[in-house]
Order: structure tokens, then sequence, then C-alpha cells
């Protein structure tokens, strides 16, 4: 569904590339992770998504054809972003709000098709937010609005959804509502890519991981073979050590205190 | 927007009108209004209202609506709810014009006009090269600021060109930059409705543009819409209105800011074409009442219309304040 194949990015002005030669897909029917310390061009990917930082190298493939030969229009009714920060400049109601992801299959004097309708309706209820359908955007907590964003992607009803940081300023049961809900919609046969700095979130959601580290590509694979504590170790730079969580088993990230990586404690024995 | 809000923005426009037309240095009955616009009854009020008082309601209510659709359309633009047509450069720029026309003695309204619609062309001309310029032009703030610098900048220019004017020419350009449409003309009313109808008639049928574009670049971009060139259109857009509202009545503060904030407060806002619709008839509205006070409060001596608005413009940005967390 999303493919890019070694692609590379500079933002205008910087003499550093915020990416270098990054090949990642994300397939339908699967949730793709990419993960990896600040700044390690995670949000880039989605900007170069977005056509909004000018690749140096490689090229992005959307459904098989080159991103740069889809036009706007076409490319939102493939391709539904949530981007890191959005503040609307003048607040409205989440109905309002969540009807603006029709956007892109409105010209400018229709009225709302059933289909539009429909999508909407769908949406907010996908995303849990539809008893908040006639509050105002600027009166909903961190974890409504987040959720209402979502909606507002899903009425653009495209096969990709791609989100950036979605669980930032959610609390531990929202954090889960939200990767559930993304669990659930790659089950439906929607390609998930999410960018997100929570490995041990990933590792139990994600089919796939890229991890990045200063643009590169630092491992990837299944949670399994990138949950590793020599690689992550490294990026971080940071002690730190692998484990399994008890309950599922899912490899789980533990970060150390400096002084327990220094000398370990003793055991009496 | 429901029928009921319509209506009652209609009906207030209508009750504007008809103040605006009987009421002045000489106050006329409502029968003598009408008899007047029928060309029948007294002379003096027949001159009255079809001479005097109708040309300047009509101009009055175009240029309230053209500055409170070009208010909305540059908050939304901008994401800022302090953005106002004037502080874009449009202002200095066709206070440039109209300046550098009174020093150079080309007296007559209609040259002063021309050379202030003239300055604000290249003012906005200058505000869209620099944002250009800038190499991370991915936020619609850069205008803004644009636009701020090419006001700072006209400002020092008027400064200088008035230090070395005479008195007379002082006093000329000042009650230029006071606003007023105490003189309206036929003429002026056919070229800002012309201009009304084309750049409004745009904003309104992109209006939908405008929603995404509020949201955010990158969210703009993932809908659709290419953000930048949006906002650069609608930028123009709205810098022309007021460009053309700014060479027929000088200089009127408030109305392009205070008007958006009323228009979203009404009950059902729904989306930006309703607000910038909404935002036309009260800015009518607003001009059509503060001219009456203009003309009334000191009559037969005129107030500046444009310290009017900003009078009536205060209290209503005070209680927006009040209301912003």
């Amino acid at each position: 569904m999303i493919r890019c194949e070694s692609i590379g990015a500079r933002y205008p002005g910087s003499d550093a590339d915020a990416l270098r030669s990054v090949s990642l897909e994300a397939a339908r029917g699967r949730l793709t992770a990419v993960a990896g310390p600040n700044g390690s061009g995670k949000s880039t990917i989605v900007r170069a998504l977005l056509g909004r930082v000018p690749l140096t190298g490689g090229r992005i493939m959307v459904e098989d054809r080159e991103l740069s030969s889809w036009s706007h229009r076409e490319l939102a009714h493939r391709l539904a972003v949530v981007v890191q920060r959005e503040e609307p400049a003048f607040p409205m109601a989440v109905r309002d709000y969540v009807t603006l992801g029709r956007h892109p299959f409105r010209r400018p004097w229709s009225a709302l098709t059933a289909e539009d309708q429909d999508a909407i309706d769908a949406s907010l209820a996908q995303a849990g937010v539809d008893t908040l359908r006639g509050r105002s955007t600027d009166a909903l907590s961190g974890g409504e609005w987040q959720r209402v964003r979502i909606a507002r992607a899903l009425a653009q009803r495209a096969p990709a959804l791609v989100l950036d940081e979605p669980t930032t300023f959610l609390d531990v049961g929202h954090e889960m509502a939200c990767f559930e809900l993304l669990a659930a919609l790659a089950e439906s046969g929607h390609a998930i890519l999410v960018v997100s700095h929570q490995l041990n979130l990933v590792a139990r959601f994600a089919h796939h991981v890229v991890l990045l580290a200063e643009g590169d590509v630092a491992a990837a694979g299944s949670p399994d073979d990138v949950m590793r504590g020599e690689v992550l170790e490294r990026i971080y730079d940071w002690p730190l050590v692998i484990t399994r969580d008890p309950a599922v088993g899912a490899p789980t990230l533990v970060p150390l205190r400096r002084h327990h990586a220094l000398s370990p404690p003793s055991i009496p024995r | 927007m429901r029928p009921s809000v319509a209506g009652g923005l209609i009906l207030a426009l209508l009750v504007s009108i008809a103040i605006s037309l009987s009421l002045g240095a000489v106050a006329l009955p409502p029968g003598d209004v009408w008899r007047g616009l029928m060309g029948a009854g007294d002379a003096t009020a027949v001159a009255i209202v079809r001479d005097l008082r109708l040309p300047r309601t009509a101009l009055g209510m175009l240029v309230g609506a053209a500055l409170g659709a070009s208010g909305t359309a540059l908050q939304s633009t901008l994401r800022n709810p302090l953005a106002e047509p004037y502080l874009l450069g449009v202002s200095g720029g066709a206070a440039v014009g109209a300046v550098v026309a009174t020093a150079a003695g080309l007296a007559g309204i209609g040259l002063i006009s021309a050379f202030a619609f003239g300055g604000a062309l290249i003012a906005v001309g200058l505000v869209l090269l620099l944002a250009r310029q800038h190499p991370g032009n991915q936020d619609p703030r850069t205008l803004l600021m644009a636009g701020v610098v090419i006001g700072a900048f006209a400002n020092a220019v008027i400064m200088v060109a008035l230090a070395q004017s005479s008195a007379t020419e002082q006093r000329g350009a000042l009650w230029w930059m006071m606003g007023s449409i105490a003189s309206a003309r036929w003429q002026d009313v056919a070229w800002l409705g012309g201009a009304l109808l084309v750049l409004g008639g745009a904003l309104v049928h992109r209006a939908r543009d405008l929603d995404v574009v509020a949201l955010g670049p990158e969210t703009a971009s993932s809908l659709g819409v290419r953000a930048e060139r949006a906002a650069a259109r609608f930028f123009l857009l709205a810098s022309l209105l007021a460009a053309a509202t700014v060479a027929t009545a000088g200089l009127i503060g408030f109305v392009g800011l205070i008007v958006p904030h009323l228009a979203r407060g009404l009950p059902q806002r729904a989306s930006a074409r309703v607000t910038t619709l909404a935002a036309a008839a009260l800015g009518g509205i607003l001009v059509l009442g503060a001219d009456v006070v203009a003309r009334t409060a000191r009559a037969p001596a005129e107030l500046p219309l444009g310290a009017i608005t900003a009078l009536l413009g205060v209290p209503f940005f005070l209680r927006q304040l009040r209301r912003v967390r």
C-alpha cells in the first residue's frame, strides 16, 4: 500500500539529511510501526508522505504509483493522516470537525451525500466519540481530542491510515484503547502506519517495526527481531534490559538507573 | 445557519439602512424618507435622501461587508484571532499612496483613491514576496510577520513624508487616515460593489478550503488542499478586498477585527462560508450604525468614522478577551 524505497530527505535551509536511505513498507491488514529516539526522522517520514519535505533520493510508492504522480486530492482518497500536533484556529463542533474528513470528496457547493453522512457516523462510532458530536473542540480532554482526530481521518475512508505519535498525552487506558482501535482497523484490512516512541506498546501491537536512528534504519522486523538490548542501548544511549512482560510475553524494554548499570547490585547468596 | 438567525441578520440590516437614511444633520421621519426615495415631496428631502444619504448608506454597507468578509478570511488563513485586514501592510501601503498623492499636490478624491489602492497593492505584493523568500515557509504566520514588517516600514515613510508637508496637507492626510464615507458618490458604490462581488464571491466560493486551511498546513495537506497555495490565494483575495475599501473610504479600523468574532459567536455556526456571509452582514450593520453616530453626535459637524468604529470596537473586544481562556 505504502512503500518507501531508500528515501532520503532534507529540510530546506538545513545542512544535514533528516532521512538517509530509509526503506519500509506498510501493507494492508498489518500494523507497521516506526520507532526511534527523538530526532531520528520518525515525523519526517510522515511529512514526506504528505509531500511536505523534499526527497533527496529514493521514491515513495502509494498503491504502486509514485507519490508525486497523485494529485493532493487523489492522495487524500487513499491516505489519511493524523499529524502529531494540530490545533484548529477556531473551535467548532466535533460533528463539523469530523465532517472536514469528507473534504477531499466534496465539490465547492455540493451538499453532504448519504455516503458522506454514513462515513461520518461510522467513524464517530468506530473511534468511540459518538457521544461527543455536539461538543466544541476546545472543550475536549486530550484523550477525547486524539480520538476525535482519528475519527476525522477515518471519515476519509482511505485504505491507509498514518498516525504520528497518536498516544502523546494519553493515559494508560486511552493509550491501550487507541492501539486496540488501530489493531482492529489493521485486521479489517487497513494499512496502518504508526509513528511512536513508545516501544513497549509498539512491541505489543505491531506486526512489523522499523527502528530509526539518526535518519537511518537501525533495525527492522518483528518486535522480537527489533527489541534487542544491544541495539536499543546503542541508539538510545542509555543502559537498559529487555525482558518479557509477565502477562502476555511480549518483549519489554526496561530502562535502568545509571548506577545500576555501572555497578550491578550484589545479590546475597 | 438556522433560518431564524439569517432572518434576524437581514432584518437588523434593513433596520440599519432605514435608520441611516432617516438620521443625520436633519432628521427625517420615515414617511419623508419613503417619499424622498420615490422622488416625491419636498425637494430638499428628495436631495438629502437620494443624493446624500442613499449613496452614503450603500457605501457604508459595502465597506462593512467587505471588511467583515476580509477579516474572516484572514483570521482563518493566518490562524490568528488578532489578524485584521489593516494589520497586514494593506493600510500602511494605502496610507503611503494617499500621503504621496497629497504631498505631490494631487488633490481630488479620485486621485487619492487611485494612489491609495496602488499603494495597498504594492504593499500586499511585497508581503507575499517577502513571505516566499523565507526558507522555511511552512507556516502561514510568515505572512503575518511579513505584513507587520511592511506596515512598520510604511509608517516610517508616512512620518517622513508628513514631517515635510504643509499643515493643510497634513490635515488632509490625517482626515483620510481617519476614514469617512461622508463624501460617498455613486461611482464609489459601483467600484466597491463590483470589487465585493468578484473578490467576496471568490472567497465565499472557496470557503470550504478555508475551513481546512484553518486546521493548519499539515492537516490541510492531508485533506487534499495545497495549504500554502490556498493560504496565499485567500490572503490575496482578502487583502485586495481591504485595499478596495481603503481606496474608497480611508482607514476604518476594528471592523475587520471585531466582526468575524461576532459572526463566530452566532448560534449554529457551521462553516467558514456561513461565517463569512454573516460577518459581511454584521460588518454592514456595524459601519452603518457607527456612521449614524459619526454624523449625529455633534451635528452638523462630522466625527471621523474610523474613530467611532474603534470606540464601538473596544468594548466588544474586551468582552471577547474575557472569553479567551
